[in-house]
């Protein structure tokens, strides 16, 4: 076990009956650091999560978030968790503000409920109660309940699903300088693209086991697999996977006299290694 | 935003402090919520307005109806604060992830509870002194006087606390709110038929006095009416008196109950899959 660690897992199983939802996981995760859960639905992302966050039991294995055994959960290591959890909280009668001042109330130490909604650009929300917010704002409110403790650690369990493209990119933002605030993240998502803007390290976990950790630049050998150059020649497309692609390219500069047509290189993108990974797990 | 600061241990806020911020959240969202408040405040007055002016009869002894009714609908009322509302807010809660996501924080849990028991206390405050002000300005219904305060302060706290209690048990059987006002709102109209509340009492089958017996309405509409009837009337009752006795040990003994299976039933999030 790795005591510094921010969570620190080792050889966790659990059970759903006959099925096997987490098989024998290993995970360390630093202080500080952002990593991203990849997977397929029921690959055991949330599962694992909320292990770690107290909420379920497991069936084995070593588990230490923070320092503690999550199983046995006291108020004080729970005030140093922030959770954004997958399925969000209720419709409340409540105002904005007046959830996250409630909220605020539970801990030591909380954050200014006025500067969180800064944060997560509801200000002009506060005075809405929470069951009429739509989809993305809800979003937005549930991550604001999770840092309003000013939070060690924060989960986020698909804390961008059913965001539009301009929401996720400030939610973006909002994480990085959750980030420069020393807060470490651990987060599950759907979305590649957002692994790879925010994860200083991902990890692919399918069928309950965690198949690869790296950085997202390097995950599944993607720095050094082949490129794929694909031109246009004699009226047919022409695709060729090299580890040189430079050569290739001098040669066709050779063969065309002026542009080579429909010229595409291409890396792996984070995407095709992970779809990959998860494709040879099955 | 401040930077964080190196760890100091700042001690969690103190148990009052939290009870009161929860007493506030469970106020709000009772009295905020159109459906719960017409539900449980209005349709008592809306059936002592109507049944007062329909069933303006005379029992003997100088006794209406109306009287009679004022008891009753008085214990409906407190059994809809209770035991519906509980049963129906904290299953919704459960279903939607409200107690999952409080269940993450460091909220002491007794707190969660604290705060029901204030709204509960509230809603139930705010039904008797309307029904008390509409029965005394509409329909001359006399205060009670003297000893009978107590009681109705006894026999209504009793009859909350047991009530309460067995609310949030019942909360865990259904699968979400919708399912347990499925359930829980035909059980209490069932009840309050065979409990004395729209009927006299000793008009109904005695099986059903025998079964109605079982439950806590029953005693609390009876320990009402020794509140509000003159002694006289405890002749027509079952047993030929108030049973006071009788009733605080039958509610204390519910309490008893419903808290054994609050403590065995009760959780935080919907079962694991």
């Amino acid at each position: 076990m790795d005591r510094a660690a921010a969570i620190s897992i080792r050889g966790l199983v659990k059970r759903y009956g006959d099925f096997v939802a987490v098989d024998g996981l290993d995970l360390d995760i630093r202080r500080g650091e952002i990593f991203a859960l990849l997977g397929p639905n029921g690959a055991g992302k949330t599962t694992t999560v909320e292990i770690c966050e107290g909420y379920r039991s497991r069936d084995a294995g070593e588990v230490r978030v923070l320092g503690e055994d999550p199983a046995d959960g006291a108020r004080s290591w729970k005030a140093q968790l922030g959770i954004v959890l997958q399925s969000g909280a209720g419709d409340s009668q409540l105002t904005v503000r007046e959830l996250l001042t409630a909220q605020a109330s539970y801990y030591a130490d909380p954050r200014d409920p006025d500067e969180v909604l800064e944060l997560v650009g509801l200000t002009e929300k506060s005075g809405v109660r929470g069951k009429a917010l739509s989809g993305g704002q809800r979003r937005r409110l549930d991550v604001a309940l999770g840092i309003v403790g000013r939070p060690t650690l924060l989960f986020l369990d698909e804390p961008t699903t059913g965001f539009d493209p301009e929401a996720r990119r400030q939610f973006w933002s909002l994480i990085r300088s959750l980030r420069e605030l020393g807060t470490t993240m651990l987060l599950t998502t759907h979305y590649l693209d957002e692994a790879e803007a925010l994860a200083d390290r991902v990890g692919v976990i399918t069928r309950g086991r965690l198949v690869e950790v790296a950085v997202p630049s390097l995950l599944g050998g993607r720095e050094t697999a082949p490129a794929v150059v694909s031109w246009t020649e004699d009226g047919a497309r022409r695709t060729e996977a090299t580890a040189t692609p430079t050569a290739l390219l001098h040669e066709l500069a050779t063969r065309f006299p002026g542009e080579i047509p429909d010229l595409t290189v291409a890396r792996p993108t984070l995407e095709d290694v992970y779809l990959q990974m998860i494709g040879e797990a099955r | 935003m401040t930077t964080t600061s190196p760890v100091t241990a700042r001690p969690l806020p103190s148990l009052p402090s939290v009870y009161r911020s929860r007493a506030s959240v469970e106020l709000k969202e009772f009295f905020r919520q159109r459906e719960s408040v017409v539900f449980t405040l209005m349709l008592p007055v809306l059936l002592l307005v109507v049944f007062g002016a329909v069933l303006d009869y005379d029992l003997g002894n100088g006794v209406t109806f109306t009287q009679y009714f004022m008891a009753g609908i008085i214990a409906a009322g407190i059994l809809g604060a209770s035991l519906q509302n509980m049963a129906i807010s904290i299953a919704t809660e459960r279903s939607d992830g409200t107690l999952k996501s409080l269940a993450g924080t460091p909220m002491p849990r007794s707190a969660y509870f604290v705060g029901k028991v204030v709204q509960v206390l509230a809603v139930t405050l705010a039904i008797i002194v309307v029904l008390l002000l509409i029965g005394v300005v509409f329909y001359g219904i006399e205060l009670p006087s003297g000893t009978d305060w107590l009681t109705f302060a006894w026999v209504a706290v009793l009859g909350a606390a047991a009530c309460t209690l067995l609310g949030i048990a019942l909360s865990s059987l259904a699968k979400n709110g919708r399912s347990a006002s499925a359930t829980v709102t035909p059980f209490a109209l069932l009840l309050q038929f065979i409990s004395g509340v729209f009927f006299q009492f000793s008009e109904i089958p005695t099986w059903m006095q025998t079964v109605a017996a079982f439950f806590p309405l029953k005693w609390m509409a009876q320990g009402l009416r020794s509140v509000f009837l003159p002694d006289v009337m405890a002749a027509s009752e079952p047993a030929g008196s108030w049973e006071l006795g009788r009733t605080a040990l039958v509610l204390g003994v519910w309490c008893i109950a419903g808290l054994l299976l609050c403590v065995a039933t009760f959780r935080w999030q919907d079962r694991e899959r």
